[in-house]
């Protein structure tokens, strides 16, 4: 029995952003365990003020090279909410072909590349490259499908160019949309291999019962618009977001804290799972019966594995999305129309690969941005990760610091943080002044 | 065969999406991994060596306590190369220039949390350490990043264009967006993107930086006549390029306020702090 623990990892790494674990363990108490951020700020919302609205979704899709495609949907979403901007059928369409790009570029990402070598005991994807060269070559594959899509629609992964308020401003031929096609068909024997692989992986059986929170639909297992779901109950309309999301300074800390009906809530791909999995596509829903995930389910570590029932559902979502473009013919549109006014608010939301994000802005007669707020999924996982992590350790105790430290690195690694977002970090301390 | 170069990446303020682009790039470009030793890439990888020769640095440096850092890199590589707009030209990150420090963090993180983040003037790395070469845009162009890691291990030192946007638009037979009525920085803008955003319908946003001797007032002529107001083309010159704006003084081609304005008060709104009291 290991009485005294110090774990401090310094800048955890195959994650996105900066974040230390620090774990200090005496007499078998536990007297500090977090994981702090130590990414700088970068005052997006700040910087909004005073801009021309037709900016602020190309502002914003730099605040996440990964998640660059849903800050700017987010955005787009927030401000055709405020000047009442009503969307094309094509439009919807297209925005959601885009989002599955950035979503299975994301997951294939932080599965193959970030998760999956821990499990085959390497530092990284590049001796992986090595010692399993079928697998890296096959996650290559499917990322690179990922960002074809997204180059076919918007331009590129990082940083859309196309999406803009109203619309598109670039539209994918005939040819394009039929390639994308048989490219999403001949994946799917890699889809299969995905769910083989990470189903023979020993994912750890940590559970701790908590919230999960994700943007519901009333038909399909959507990611962008909706109703903001819980699995303690409510529905909450996305424009009251600041009652679920109730960010705030807590009375004898400096700390940040986010919590809707418990102490902390979980989102992500787990809890859309969680939330609305009867409308998984059947292959999605075979795969997670085969991972043994079923609702609710309250291992975190169980994150990864949704992501890859994810990576199945958009995989057979895109060859659906097609097909209807394909049928209906996708013409060339002028944007929507907006209208301005004094103060028009509107908030936007989606689901991003690492959970539910919300942009809210205010936009004066002259179309400039008054106000902004921007509230990251990763900000909303900070609290859980922390309980979760004190729920963890005491279960460790008898293993030596190196696994400790790996189990503690796998489960912050599982949450997908992505904490180079620029905004509201949760429970943050800053080390090293 | 010589010795592999030892590359290390390194990130500051940004948003990561240089580096991502470089892992895209292996999709197509696996075999790279074989030409250099790389010992450092927190993002990807765990392992973690010190005796890198070529260092790539993505971001602005937008905190004091970041410079220590940087001057340690500087000392060990025997080459910098700044990766993408932010570490280029400060980049977006600059945007928040415009106001003091003090504004822009009570703004974000309310009164009683502002003195917890630190940061300062968000500055290109060159202003902080001496930088050999850059890789401009927002986000880097893949293959301009393989083209200058050819050129580096041949031993010959890369070359940025010094020619505007347009004449890329030109050979790729694009419609010309200013002719079309949408506005395009492509006049004033380094090429070197093959102007990409042109290409999808979206007017050049300047985040490759400018071509020497940019001809700014036909530029603001040209947008006017697009219908732009001057506060909306002062947005467009500083939504990548504010540092630049900033440090050209009273040259600046700017109609509006760039830099902090003396004793302008602190925003009172809490529309993006964290509230004092649960919302529910």
């Amino acid at each position: 029995m290991t009485e005294n623990i110090r774990v401090n990892v310094h800048h955890v790494t195959r994650v996105e952003g900066h974040g230390n674990i620090v774990v200090d363990v005496r007499d078998g108490t536990i007297e500090k365990c977090e994981l702090q951020i130590v990414e700088t700020p970068r005052f997006f919302e700040a910087m909004l003020r005073g801009r021309p609205y037709n900016q602020a979704s190309h502002i914003t899709s730099r605040i996440c090279g990964i998640c660059a495609i849903g800050h700017a949907t987010a955005s787009l979403r927030a401000t055709e909410t405020a000047l009442g901007v009503e969307l094309s059928e094509q439009t919807r369409l297209l925005r959601k072909l885009a989002f599955h790009g950035e979503m299975l570029d994301s997951h294939i990402l932080h599965t193959y590349m970030l998760v999956a070598p821990d499990f085959l005991n390497v530092g990284s994807v590049l001796p992986l490259a090595v010692s399993h060269p079928e697998v890296v070559q096959r996650a290559l594959r499917m990322k690179k499908f990922s960002g074809d899509l997204c180059q076919v629609i918007v331009g590129r992964h990082t940083h859309p160019i196309a999406m803009t308020v109203g619309g598109f401003t670039h539209f994918p031929s005939r040819q394009e949309l039929e390639s994308l096609r048989e490219q999403a068909e001949a994946l799917l024997a890699d889809v299969d291999a995905t769910v083989e692989l990470f189903g023979t992986l020993p994912w750890p059986t940590f559970e701790r019962e908590t919230e999960f929170v994700a943007l519901v639909q009333d038909d399909e297992y959507g990611f962008i618009d909706g109703v903001i779901g819980s699995t303690d109950g409510p529905r909450v309309p996305i424009s009251d977001y600041r009652t679920v999301t109730n960010e705030r300074l807590s009375a004898h800390s400096t700390a940040k804290h986010a919590a809707f009906n418990r102490d902390s809530y979980m989102v992500g791909a787990l809890a859309r799972f969680n939330l609305k999995h009867e409308h998984l596509h059947p292959r999605a829903a075979a795969a997670a019966d085969h991972f043994g995930l079923e609702p609710v389910c309250h291992k975190p570590y169980m994150n990864s594995a949704a992501q890859v029932v994810e990576i199945v559902h958009c995989v057979d979502d895109v060859i659906m999305l097609i097909d209807t473009l394909l049928e209906r013919g996708v013409e060339p549109e002028a944007p929507a129309p907006v209208t301005l006014k004094p103060g028009a608010r509107g908030v936007g939301s989606c689901d991003v690969p690492r959970g539910i994000l919300f942009h809210e802005y205010q936009i004066d007669e002259n179309g400039l941005i008054e106000e902004a707020n921007c509230i990251i999924p990763t900000g909303q996982n900070l609290g859980n990760v922390d309980l979760d992590l004190r729920a963890l350790v005491p279960t460790l105790l008898t293993e030596t610091e190196d696994q400790i430290t790996l189990k503690l690195e796998m489960l912050v690694r599982a949450y997908d943080p992505c904490i180079s977002c620029s905004t509201h970090f949760l429970n943050v301390e800053f080390v090293g002044k | 065969m010589p010795a592999k170069p030892k590359v290390a990446f390194f990130d500051f303020t940004s948003c990561e999406g240089c580096q991502l682009t470089i892992v895209d790039l292996l999709q197509t470009h696996l075999g790279l991994v074989n030409l250099v030793e790389i010992v450092q890439f927190r993002e990807a990888m765990t392992e973690k060596g010190e005796d890198y020769a070529i260092a790539f640095i993505e971001g602005s440096c937008t905190r004091k306590s970041d410079e220590d850092r940087l001057r340690k890199i500087r000392e060990q590589a025997a080459v910098v190369v700044a990766l993408g707009a932010c570490a280029h030209l400060g980049g977006v990150n600059a945007m928040k220039n415009r106001w003091a420090i003090e504004n822009v963090q009570t703004y974000v993180y309310g009164e009683d949390g502002k003195a917890m983040y630190e940061s300062y003037e968000a500055r290109p790395i060159s202003a902080v350490i001496q930088v050999d070469a850059a890789i401009p845009g927002c986000p880097i162009d893949r293959f301009e990043f393989l083209h200058l890691v050819q050129k580096m291990l041949q031993g010959r030192a890369p070359k940025l264009p010094d020619y505007p946007l347009c004449v890329e638009c030109k050979l790729k037979e694009n419609a010309c967006l200013n002719k079309l009525g949408k506005p395009c920085l492509g006049p004033i803008t380094r090429a070197g993107c093959n102007a990409i955003c042109p290409t999808y319908g979206d007017g050049c946003e300047g985040c490759r930086g400018w071509i020497p001797e940019a001809n700014f007032d036909e530029m603001r002529e040209i947008l006017r006549g697009h219908g732009l107001s001057d506060a909306d083309i002062d947005a467009r010159f500083t939504m990548f390029n504010h540092y630049q704006m900033q440090h050209m003084g009273d040259d600046a081609p700017v109609t509006t306020t760039v830099s902090p304005v003396k004793d302008e008060p602190l925003p009172t709104s809490t529309f993006a702090a964290p509230q004092e009291e649960p919302v529910r």
